[in-house]
């Protein structure tokens, strides 16, 4: 790893942390998901919640945690930019990212890039 | 190759269908998982082969739905994406094809602290809508994930579950139309108690124009008992069970509960019957195959046709 990237880890890691309770995923989709991480919920569900939400909005896994994807919802419906982009098909997760700087990816375009048999039409 | 499903052929032919959920077997032993569905022989069109339901360990779905095709009985094989990786996956509906099965239903599946494993790590390399898009991927391009081509794509008619009952209530129809998008063409339902929600839910996915796209089949549970229906409402993940459901089952003798969880079943299949786009039922006794048949009988659903489908799969149309 390059200072370079040692630096930025340095400052997006813990702000990331502290706001969003990020995970690192290293290919950020925060904006597609109302500003909540998709990598807290415990099924690490990109594209929508799982069945097993609770009646009062908390999670199938934690009773006492709010589901991350109704915060999603709530969340997507309250953005001014972006709102529809909780419909769109998220690509599976790159797990060789993981620890890495979505920030630099982002730059580079390293975390668009989607598996070759990946749905060829579709939306990021 | 073997013959393509039947399932599909039927809906496309406009029948109204019936599925029904297979209890899985915990023995090596062929002949329990044969027992349990010969039950089911002439009441339903097609047998759900669940994978490790509830997180408590079964017989695979696979080899249970490798042991439904030798019988001649069809079976819809369902997979999570719990308990394997993409390679994992990939392999198994490739093997699956091989074997003869044609339907699938992708799911999340219920976590592992449901089960009676809750120590196991939970894989989730990837999710159910992103499960679809790779059977699809199998399917319609004939290649793997990874991009690699396949020598004969598989043909799956290709299924998914929602469940209209667990907040967030007005993003459940988007998610099914991003699983039909990815390539779902019939999507199985959790069970439905309240039908008044459910209705609501189907309107919403008839505005967004999918009812012509996509076959829907709500899950009709059959409530062997009033405590089999209070452990429903309080311990089951994502079901939603009205107090009035579990009343009227405690008001009535334990003799005759089982009598009267067949009736309200039936009661519910003629209720989603009548709302618009509901292309099936999907039955679901647990560990009760029998009150699958009494259902179907009562419901006037029965005799099921004997049909021929036409020799394509693949796509909704």
């Amino acid at each position: 790893m390059s200072v370079t990237e040692r630096l930025i880890l340095a400052v997006e890691k813990p702000l990331k942390e502290a706001i969003w309770g990020c995970r690192m995923c290293g290919q950020c989709i925060l904006h597609s998901t109302g500003l909540s991480c998709p990598m807290r919920c415990p099924k690490n569900l990109r594209n929508g919640p799982c069945g097993g939400v609770r009646a009062n909005g908390n999670c199938e896994v934690y009773p006492d945690k709010r589901c991350v994807w109704v915060d999603a919802w709530e969340g997507s419906r309250r953005l001014p930019l972006w709102r529809d982009h909780i419909e769109h098909l998220q690509k599976p997760v790159d797990w060789q990212l993981q620890g890495t700087s979505s920030w630099i990816n982002l730059v580079n375009g390293r975390d668009g890039v989607a598996p070759k048999g990946w749905k060829p039409d579709a939306e990021s | 190759m073997p013959s393509p499903s039947r399932l599909a052929g039927l809906l496309r032919d406009g029948r109204f269908v019936v599925t029904a959920e297979l209890s899985a077997a915990n023995s090596a032993d062929p002949e329990a998982t044969w027992r349990r569905a010969e039950v089911l022989r002439g009441s339903v069109d097609a047998i759900n082969c669940t994978d490790n339901t509830g997180a408590h360990v079964h017989i695979s779905s696979l080899a249970a739905a490798h042991l439904l095709v030798e019988k001649g009985l069809e079976p819809i094989m369902q997979l999570t994406v719990r308990d394997r990786n993409r390679l994992a996956l990939q392999a198994d509906l490739l093997g699956a094809a091989a074997l003869g099965v044609r339907n699938i239903v992708l799911m999340s599946g219920d976590d592992v602290t449901a089960g009676d494993h809750p120590e196991a790590r939970r894989i989730y390399d990837i999710d159910s809508m992103q499960l679809v898009e790779v059977a699809a991927g199998l399917r319609d391009r004939g290649t793997y994930l990874s991009g690699r081509k396949l020598e004969q794509a598989p043909s799956f008619f290709i299924g998914a579950v929602e469940n209209p009952f667990a907040p967030p209530l007005e993003f459940r129809p988007l998610r099914l139309q991003k699983k039909v998008r990815a390539g779902a063409d019939f999507i199985q339902t959790q069970l439905v108690f309240d039908v008044p929600i459910f209705a609501r839910f189907m309107a919403m996915v008839g505005e967004l124009g999918l009812l012509d796209k996509v076959f829907i089949i709500p899950s009709i549970g059959i409530p062997r008992s009033a405590r089999g229906a209070r452990y429903m409402k309080e311990k089951v993940p994502g079901l939603h069970v009205p107090d009035s459901l579990v009343d009227r089952l405690e008001k009535t003798a334990a003799a005759r509960q089982a009598d009267e969880g067949v009736r309200i079943a039936v009661e519910l299949v003629s209720a989603v019957r009548e709302i618009p786009g509901v292309a099936g039922v999907h039955l679901i006794g647990i560990k009760w195959e029998e009150g699958v048949v009494q259902v179907a009988e009562a419901a006037g659903l029965l005799p099921r046709p004997t049909f021929s489908p036409r020799a394509s799969v693949g796509g909704h149309g």
